[in-house]
């Protein structure tokens, strides 16, 4: 059987990364962090809970292995292609007309979103008066997504991704390939900027015309959810856009009377 | 086991289960008395033909899972492409995007391994024909939690080699054909 802990067990654990660390996942779904956290349990082969726990207190250079690992930093470029289409024929439109777009890409991970939406904003000829910020709780993920370095073996799925979103352009004209590696231009790097940012923690820090998190708080509780769109809404200005992932919903919110939902997109526009 | 005691049927399916699913779905009684998830590996997209297909032939509920949402007795709960879908101890589903697992997300193993944590014996898990080896490890946790593990026997499965591995492996409890798993699951009570 696999190596587990209690449900007793994950909230002493949750705890003591909150005490000790500052972090806090005591409202993040359980099933989901408790499989995370056996899987980190046989990944480094820990004898018994006890020198998990005695690990994450004690060795601040483990606890940043350990918030990555048990937060879920699995991405790709283009995901949903239908999802960025939307974002291209139905918000892009509306920006058109703005002198300065800023984006928040909301638990970036390693940041293949994020190019993807930089090379949308270019194609339609706004990437030159758009910033895109980029954040997430680890900063080791925004360092990767920073370098905007992506393995040559995606490019195939991503191209396709691409094609489905309606990109226009040869995908392959956006990175150059070494060896097993792709790099993306830098002209796309100019507009973004990289921050860590903790939704459960950190306040609004701008007002943005779009606003992507997707994927996100499916990790998280009810009330969380709800305390993460309010923040999405102090951070967007009027008829601003938030898009969220293929599953997720402001349905539940508080926030929902202020908001139009695009079709049957999960693209919400800030009437009120 | 009891079948009264059963709380939830999990089924799990890949490459040639969707004509078992049209065998056995349409022949469960309407008024089924509990909820039932459903797991197959299929391509990435986000339509809606698999839902209203077996919304077709079924005579209960069917429905795509959305997150934070309840299990519901009568309702055939079916996971959507490109997710792990588990489940919390309030028995509601959550969503989860992490890694594959066999290759897969979503991945059958995932999903009987945490319906196996709430449910334990109250669990019956099927797994249909498939040519993956997913569904085997799950089976091994609901084991040993004390629910039930049905393989459908790989000679009636369209492909024989996922069941086939369940058996292998000593974690199916019961091999049965397709009249046999819906003989079993119309005998669920409440």
């Amino acid at each position: 059987m696999e190596r587990s802990i209690s449900n007793e067990e994950l909230e002493l654990l949750l705890n003591d990364v909150l005490e000790v660390h500052g972090y806090d996942f005591t409202d993040y779904s359980r099933a989901s962090i408790h499989r995370r956290v056996n899987r980190l349990l046989m990944l480094d082969s820990f004898p018994s809970f006890a020198e998990l726990r005695f690990r994450v207190r004690n060795d601040a250079a483990y606890l940043k292995r350990f918030v990555e690992e048990i937060t879920v930093n699995v991405t790709e470029m283009f995901r949903d292609p239908d999802a960025y289409r939307a974002i291209k024929e139905l918000v892009f439109p509306q920006l058109f007309s703005k002198p300065f777009i800023r984006v928040w890409h909301a638990g970036c991970s390693t940041g293949e979103e994020v190019y993807s939406m930089a090379i949308l904003l270019h194609e339609a000829g706004l990437l030159h008066k758009s910033l895109i910020y980029a954040t997430d709780i680890n900063p080791e993920v925004l360092e990767r997504a920073r370098a905007g370095i992506f393995p040559l073996s995606q490019m195939k799925q991503y191209s396709e991704n691409y094609i489905a979103a309606g990109g226009t352009e040869d995908f392959s004209s956006y990175y150059t390939a070494r060896y097993d590696k792709v790099i993306f231009n830098e002209n796309l790097r100019k507009r973004m900027v990289f921050a860590t940012h903790n939704l459960v923690s950190d306040s609004s820090f701008n007002e943005f015309q779009l606003i992507l998190c997707r994927n996100v708080m499916i990790y998280f509780d009810k009330n969380l959810q709800n305390n993460v769109l309010h923040l999405f809404d102090a951070s967007l200005e009027k008829l601003g856009y938030l898009a969220l992932g293929a599953k997720e919903t402001i349905k539940f919110s508080g926030i929902i009377p202020k908001y139009k939902q695009l079709e049957k997109h999960k693209i919400w526009r800030k009437i009120k | 086991m009891e079948k009264d005691k059963v709380e939830l049927v999990a089924i799990g399916g890949s490459a040639g289960s969707l004509e078992a699913l049209l065998e056995i779905l349409p022949a469960l009684k309407p008024d089924f008395p509990v909820p039932l998830v459903l797991v197959l590996h299929r391509k990435s997209t986000t339509d809606t033909i698999l839902t209203n297909l077996l919304q077709s032939r079924s005579s209960f509920r069917v429905r795509e899972i959305e997150e934070k949402e309840p299990l519901r007795p009568g309702t055939l709960h079916i996971v959507p492409p490109d997710y792990h879908v588990l489940i919390e101890e309030d028995r509601t589903f959550s969503l989860d995007d992490s890694e594959k697992v066999n290759y897969s997300r979503p991945s059958i193993d995932v999903v009987f391994q945490s319906a196996a944590k709430v449910y334990q014996s109250g669990l019956v898990c099927v797994l249909l024909s498939g040519a993956n080896a997913d569904g085997t490890e799950g089976f091994r946790q609901v084991q040993e939690l004390g629910g039930t593990t049905i393989a459908q026997s790989p000679e009636s499965a369209e492909v024989g080699y996922m069941p086939g591995q369940a058996i292998a492996a000593n974690t199916a409890g019961k091999i049965m054909n397709n009249k046999e798993i819906i003989a079993y699951l119309n005998a669920i009570t409440r």
